[in-house]
């Protein structure tokens, strides 16, 4: 079977205009008889929940954290782009989709990727609508920077805190609809599982984690805004929340997972500093705008970095890319520190850092002006490690930040079960191998607000959908699984800690399936796993009961998912035999160890089908064609 | 470091609570306070009793889901600083620390150390934002904003609505939680159609939750993670006067901004 992208016909240029004509619309006075769910409140969720609500729907919005407003999209730092071209600097549409299609290493559909470009220009009017604070030149108009390897200057951003910003704005309007009782939200509610009636999604199976209680929820269309899975490594930048269940479960429930392995590394978080560690931080990558990224060219070098003089540092970026130096795109950032500490060259504890500095950025522009760009990062920096980055430089590592794959979609944004959508960075679309910076807000905001409500009404206009009540077989089948796997986990009562288990997956990920992979290793990968599962289900242990605020059982849930998700993404990442974005096999790659690419067999969407009774799942393959931006070696030399 | 901990252990809603004495061992200076509560936990786990239950999600001090009152100070002994970048360095060995839950009547406690802030997501439904539907926008450039207005828009925007100003408050008030928000949209001209009414239905709904009144103590900015200025509620406040002179009838009786 190949997957049916829908792609519609045309030049690239006018798809998505000739689509929005040619979608079926749902009469004004029809809307209110259709209820949608939209399982999250993150940009994509909340963007989603209230436009949809806007133009008629009755919408329920789920979220696990106590108030939509906290979902982990606030968390993101840099900024979003836009091909506004205020800089008059040669941007547009078209370069911001061929930035982006060679950026993700040519393993994005086109089309998607060029209506993203084309809808970027109207989320930055919308938030500016909705009173986000974007920063301001002193003549009152909209400021942008460059970022994450982009030549041009397309980023818009509200100092240190553009997600929380874009946040609160969809969180507002998300709120303005509730007030008006059109959207009806379900905090501190986890979804378990979805429901499918005659193979169309037709509900959601929820946990209250106030009271325990299970509960399904049935509507005319399921929307899936849920992040990304990033936390399979344990440690990641992501919340500690963050987790796979619910596209997991409908994954399971027939829906097909795009490209599963492809996982971005993010060159600047704070290195770890002990086995405690519960997560890691990100130091925005704006940072590499006026820091040098080096290392001791001697190994085992301890000497402070003050005592380094600079014909005994290797400022490996701009050594090995002197065209993008520092501003190299985040895999090649990251494998360039990887490979330096590999070879004995990494500082701070364990080798595992490389130094950010920027003695040299302060010695021309002034601490001033550092601090003014800075401040906030430093600060945290120093926070964080009790180290002064005016006056040593920052150590910094690579750490997994963004899952490029999710649950395959096509153009509508449609997963392979009718009814059920995608948005965000729990789909697969758009940024194919490897993301830019700032393109992610831009994605979750293109989906939330400009292109689900257009293709959610031309699925409910062209589908005949049966009366389904919570009594349905398919409902209570439903309700009744979910009760007994949160009574399995209850009942195991073993010896070891959940957060134990989802430790020893994280470090299994990080080694086999991280920043590089092989063949060896994978396998390795895929005989371990399954055996930690086993172990799982035979000697966790869960305190407490289902009927109440169990942290520990809603931790257990999200392990259990992530200790089957670990082993797909192993297959994808062993199966894809070659290197391209954020998918690096050490067996594939040229003599001075940058990624090679194979077009031929391998310029396909890997759709994994989960495979039935504990069989194998099943690949299915989505071809790409790069009919505008030609397929060429990605080279930032 | 070995800290003696004494923890608020609260079943569910309306259960009675006690504090419990919990010994946290071979803690190092560079963990975070909720790292140091996760090793807690750990061995609680191992021990079979049920963990202590705390909010939180980021972890780095944006998403405002966790909170604990700290030796009696929100967030604890660090200005401008959330519980989850509060580190351990901040305390000596040997220390005895107490941990509760944020403390006011409109925040109740759900069990142990969480609590339910869903008043301040009530307060935003009755007016925090922008009445604007998607689509009807105009360029972003179509409206210049003067730098300096931006500025003080994205000061107050930086709440994290986390609840220490509550928590802090002896009054429980939610005031500069609210002021940030009407300080945020009425600085910049896209807030401005509603600003009179957005300053009287916040403040009406500020009322109804059961937070207290203003007094203007200004312990709210002290433990505020995010340096909200206490400037904010004096521009609420002048919103909310002319408000009331320009809208009679609606929301009069409400008890003031404070
Ligand atoms: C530290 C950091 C910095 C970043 N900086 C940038 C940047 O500068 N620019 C950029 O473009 N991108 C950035 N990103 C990436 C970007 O922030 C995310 O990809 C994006 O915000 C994801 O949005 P989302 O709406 O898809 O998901 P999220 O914001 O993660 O929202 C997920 C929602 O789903 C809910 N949910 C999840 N599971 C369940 C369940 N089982 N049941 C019920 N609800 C559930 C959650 O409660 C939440 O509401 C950054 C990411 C991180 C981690
Ligand atoms: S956990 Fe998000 S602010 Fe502390």
């Amino acid at each position: 079977m190949t997957p049916n992208a829908r792609i519609p016909e045309g030049p690239i240029a006018q798809k998505w205009d000739r689509h929005k004509f040619e979608m079926k619309l749902v009469n004004p006075a029809n809307k209110r008889k259709y209820h949608v769910l939209v399982v999250g409140s993150g940009l994509a969720g909340a963007s989603a929940a209230a436009t949809m609500a806007e133009l008629g729907y009755q919408v329920s919005c789920y979220c696990f954290q106590d108030s939509p407003r906290r979902a982990h999209s606030i968390a993101a730092q840099g900024g979003i782009n836009a091909a506004k071209n205020y800089q008059n600097d040669g941007d547009s549409i078209y370069r911001l989709f061929y930035d982006t299609v060679k950026g993700g290493d040519f393993r994005a559909r086109e089309a998607n990727v060029y209506r993203l470009a084309q809808i970027s220009v109207n989320i930055i009017d919308q938030c500016v609508a909705q009173g986000v604070p974007f920063a301001r030149e002193y003549g009152g108009l909209l400021a942008n920077r460059s970022f994450g390897g982009a030549q041009v200057s397309r980023t818009f951003y509200a100092r240190g805190q553009t997600g929380q910003q874009l946040l609160l704005g969809a969180y507002q309007a998300l709120e303005k609809e509730i007030a008006k009782g059109t959207v009806r939200m379900h905090a501190r509610s986890e979804m378990l599982d979805l429901i499918l009636v005659n193979g169309v999604a037709r509900g959601i199976v929820t946990r209250d984690l106030v009271t325990g209680k299970i509960e399904s929820h049935v509507g005319d269309a399921v929307v899936l805004a849920t992040g990304g899975y990033g936390n399979v490594f344990y440690l990641s930048t992501n919340a500690k929340g963050s987790n796979t269940t619910a596209i997991w479960r409908a994954h399971k429930q027939g829906a097909l997972f795009g490209n599963p392995c492809y996982t971005q590394i993010h060159p600047t978080c704070i290195p770890q500093s002990g086995d405690y560690q519960s997560k890691l931080t990100l130091m925005s990558e704006s940072l590499r705008n006026d820091g040098r990224v080096w290392v001791p060219k001697k190994q085992g070098d301890t000497r402070s970095p003050a005592q380094i003089p600079d014909a005994e540092r290797d400022y490996y970026l701009e050594r090995k890319y002197p065209s993008f130096g520092n501003l190299s795109p985040r895999d090649i950032a990251s494998r360039a520190a990887k490979e330096a500490c590999d070879d004995g060259r990494g500082v701070g504890p364990g080798g595992l850092g490389v130094y950010l500095d920027f003695r040299d950025a302060i010695k021309r522009l002034g601490a001033d002006k550092i601090a003014e760009r800075y401040g906030n990062l430093f600060e945290m920096y120093q926070r964080i490690t009790d180290e002064d980055p005016y006056q040593v430089p920052m150590r910094i590592y690579p750490a997994v930040h963004y899952t490029m794959g999710g649950l395959w979609v096509d153009y509508n944004l449609m997963s392979s079960i009718p009814g059920l959508h995608v948005l965000g960075e729990a789909n697969f679309s758009d940024h194919g191998a490897n993301r830019l910076g700032a393109s992610a807000l831009m994605q979750g905001l293109a989906d939330g607000y400009f292109i689900i409500p257009y293709t959610i009404g031309h699925y409910l206009a062209s589908t005949k959908l049966e009366a389904v009540g919570k009594d349905h077989p398919a409902v209570v089948a439903a309700e009744r699984a979910v009760d007994e796997r949160t009574k399995r986990l209850l009942g195991i009562r073993g010896k070891r800690t959940v957060q134990s288990f989802h430790r020893e997956l994280g470090r299994i990920m990080w080694e086999k399936c991280g920043m590089a992979r092989d063949a060896a290793g994978l396998s390795q990968a895929l005989q371990s796993i399954p055996a930690l599962r086993q172990e799982f289900w035979e000697n966790v242990n869960v305190p407490g009961s289902g009927a109440e605020l169990n942290q520990s059982l809603e931790q257990a849930g999200r392990v259990a998912d992530f200790l089957e998700l670990g082993e797909l993404m192993c297959r994808d990442a062993l199966h894809r035999e070659e290197s391209c974005g954020g998918h690096f096999r050490t067996e594939h790659q040229t003599d001075d160890g940058e990624a090679m690419r194979n077009d031929d067999q391998f310029a396909y969407v890997a759709a994994w089908e989960y495979g039935k009774e504990g069989g194998a799942a099943v690949l299915h393959k989505e071809p790409l064609a790069f009919e505008n931006v030609h397929l060429a070696t990605r080279s930032y030399k | 470091m070995n800290l003696t901990l004494k923890v608020w252990r609260q079943a569910g809603p309306g259960a009675p609570g006690a504090f419990a004495e919990y010994q946290a061992r071979d803690i190092s200076p560079d963990m975070s306070f909720l790292e140091m509560l996760d090793v807690v936990n750990e061995d609680l786990t191992a021990k079979g009793e049920m963990p202590i239950a705390f909010d939180h999600d980021c972890r780095e001090g944006i998403c405002g889901m966790c909170g604990l009152m700290i030796n009696g100070s929100a967030h604890g002994p660090m200005k401008a600083t959330t519980t989850c970048q509060l580190h351990m360095r901040s305390f000596r060995s040997g220390e005895t620390i107490t941990i509760e839950p944020w403390r006011a009547s409109a925040f109740p406690v759900l069990r142990d150390l969480c609590v339910d802030r869903s008043s301040f997501d009530r307060i935003i439904q009755a007016g925090g934002y922008v009445s604007v539907q998607t689509g009807n926008a105009v360029d972003g450039n179509a409206l210049p904003v003067p730098k300096p207005d931006a500025d003080a828009a994205m000061d107050a925007a930086a709440c994290i609505g986390c609840g220490a100003c509550v928590a802090a408050c002896p009054n429980g008030s939610a005031s500069l939680f609210t002021a940030a928000k009407v300080s945020h949209l009425g600085h910049l001209p896209q807030g401005q159609p509603e600003r009179y009414r957005r300053a009287l239905k916040m403040v009406a709904q500020m009322d109804l939750e059961t937070f207290g009144g203003c007094t203007l103590f200004g312990e709210c900015q002290e433990a505020c993670p995010k340096d909200i200025s206490i400037d904010t509620i004096a521009r609420m406040n002048r919103d909310y006067m002319q408000a009331s002179a320009f809208e009679p009838g609606e929301n009069r009786k409400s008890g003031g901004a404070g």
